[in-house]
């Protein structure tokens, strides 16, 4: 079973979501980078760029395939983790942790609390495992 | 229709594989890493289950001249014990399957087949047999075999504990039936790898006990992911990806397969050969080759390949970062003149028109492996 931290929100795309302050950080599940094996390649927004909720902020690439990242909130890109694009194998290490991807202002303070929580991610994996 | 179980699935599971359908079967995509997996290839010995792939034997007297016809190698310029690989086209002389034809004697063949392709290639096999040579058993044997690749410079050491030293001397291409872990099966120096190694037919109720037994000689289990990037960087094709019923194997690169009549030497002639010699005499239009990109990102599949005007010159068929040699490759087709190698092209990644330099295939070659 898949690693799912208490103390942050997540998505149904497997995107996690923690607040830091008046912004919030956004990095994979440790679900995600499982299911997607070695991590070879990053894309990422620049900072100030505008990201919507439910479409992709980045590009995420295995050996196999490529996939999207969806952004959990609307918001602006204030900050990208520039050594995770240039070593992208950290994202399998450390999904929760280093491998964090972008930080976001986000447009609406409440939005947050209607992602959902550990508990809710947790049900959705065990649903989706078959 | 649920997908169907290799004899090894329980050993998958319980080695904490991922599986994934493919081609109708749950096979291990990968076990823990797909890069460690590769680089184990490459530098020791991996063992990969594809049980999946298809068996078709032909047997009887005339299977010599059936299979010169059937496929666009020549099985008169082997001999028995020897292996090789060929295309089986259609009338059009495009792809039905890529495969390896095992030549026990010049009554009795194994043709191994794509496990997305065996039951159209048992079909049509079976069909050409009963127009041609019906005399011929025909029989699609692949819900009775399993089979291993063991492979890697290391491969040879692992096949020798379960079958003796003897293996030592089967030359590269060749194969003997034998006693593996003292069941007789097949021993053959194949694979889809780059590498030197083994595949080994096995019967399904043995084949747990010979899994387990590489195992234990130290290969590591390696799933179908690395499989993909090891044939990738080989430069070898993917039916479904490189090649299909749209492209003739002189558009893919391939000519060393096709062994067409020539002056003082007679060639009975297989299926599609005269669509062949008519596009030898008069040039292709496209071909497949390998890229390199120069730009950072990885081309994938299906990606448009553009000239520096901008105008689209070809697709991509494969495309991955590359494990071992640590660098984004492609093979793509591309339209003649764009063909050259050392030339500049673009390939359109997401929008964006990314570098790429046309180099020769094989884009990674084995220490000490002869020149094709």
């Amino acid at each position: 079973m898949s690693k799912v931290l208490d103390d942050r929100r997540y998505t149904e795309e497997h995107e996690w979501a923690k607040k830091e302050g008046d912004a919030v950080v956004v990095g994979i599940t440790d679900h995600a980078q499982g299911s997607l094996g070695d991590v070879v390649f990053l894309e990422l927004p620049e900072p100030g760029k505008k990201i919507t909720k439910g479409k992709t902020f980045g590009v995420i690439e295995s050996v196999k395939a490529a996939s999207d990242l969806y952004a959990p909130l609307d918001g602006e890109v204030v900050e990208v983790n520039g050594p995770l694009v240039a070593a992208p194998e950290g994202v399998n290490k450390d999904p929760y942790g280093a491998a964090w991807m972008i930080k976001i202002k986000p447009a609406n303070a409440s939005a947050f609390e209607a992602l959902m929580d550990a508990a809710a991610y947790t049900a959705l994996l065990q649903k989706t495992a078959k | 229709m649920a997908p169907q179980r290799t004899p090894l699935y329980d050993a998958h599971v319980a080695t904490g594989a991922t599986m994934v359908d493919f081609a109708g079967f749950e096979m291990p995509v990968r076990y823990t890493s797909e890069r460690e997996e590769h680089l184990a290839v490459r530098n020791a010995v991996g063992v990969f289950d594809v049980s999946h792939m298809g068996e078709v034997f032909v047997e009887g007297a005339g299977a010599l001249e059936f299979v010169r016809g059937l496929v666009t190698n020549d099985a008169a310029r082997i001999v028995d014990g020897q292996a090789m690989y060929a295309g089986l086209l259609n009338e059009h002389g495009t792809f039905i399957d890529d495969v390896i034809v095992y030549r026990f004697s010049p009554t009795r063949f194994l043709v191994c087949v794509n496990a997305s392709n065996q039951e159209k290639d048992f079909a049509w096999i079976a069909a050409q047999a009963k127009a041609k040579a019906p005399a011929l058993a025909v029989t699609n044997q692949g819900a009775l075999w399993s089979q291993l690749a063991v492979q890697g410079p290391k491969a040879v050491d692992v096949v020798a504990t379960l079958c003796g030293d003897g293996v030592r001397d089967i030359g590269g291409y060749h194969f003997r039936e034998g006693a593996i872990l003292g069941e007789q099966g097949i021993i053959a120096r194949t694979g889809y790898t780059g590498e030197d190694g083994f595949e080994l037919y096995v019967k399904n109720a043995h084949a747990k006990q010979v899994w387990d037994a590489v195992v234990a000689a130290g290969a590591l289990p390696c799933g179908l992911a690395c499989r993909d990037t090891l044939r990738l960087e080989a430069g070898m094709c993917l039916y479904g990806n490189d090649i299909d019923d749209e492209h003739t194997p002189l558009e893919a690169n391939l000519g060393w397969i096709v062994k067409l009549p020539e002056p003082g030497r007679e060639r009975a002639p297989f299926v599609g050969m005269d669509v062949l010699v008519a596009q030898k005499a008069a040039g292709t239009t496209r071909l497949l080759r390998g890229l390199e990109l120069v730009d950072r990102g990885i081309a994938r599949h299906g990606y448009t390949v553009h000239d520096e005007g901008g105008a689209q010159i070809g697709l991509v068929t494969s495309g991955t970062q590359t494990p071992f040699l640590n660098k984004a490759i492609a093979m793509a087709y591309l339209k003649k003149p764009h063909t050259e190698l050392g030339h500049t092209v673009f390939i359109d990644v997401r929008g964006k028109k990314l570098k790429a330099t046309i180099v020769k295939l094989p884009f990674y070659r084995r220490p000490g492996a002869a020149k094709a």
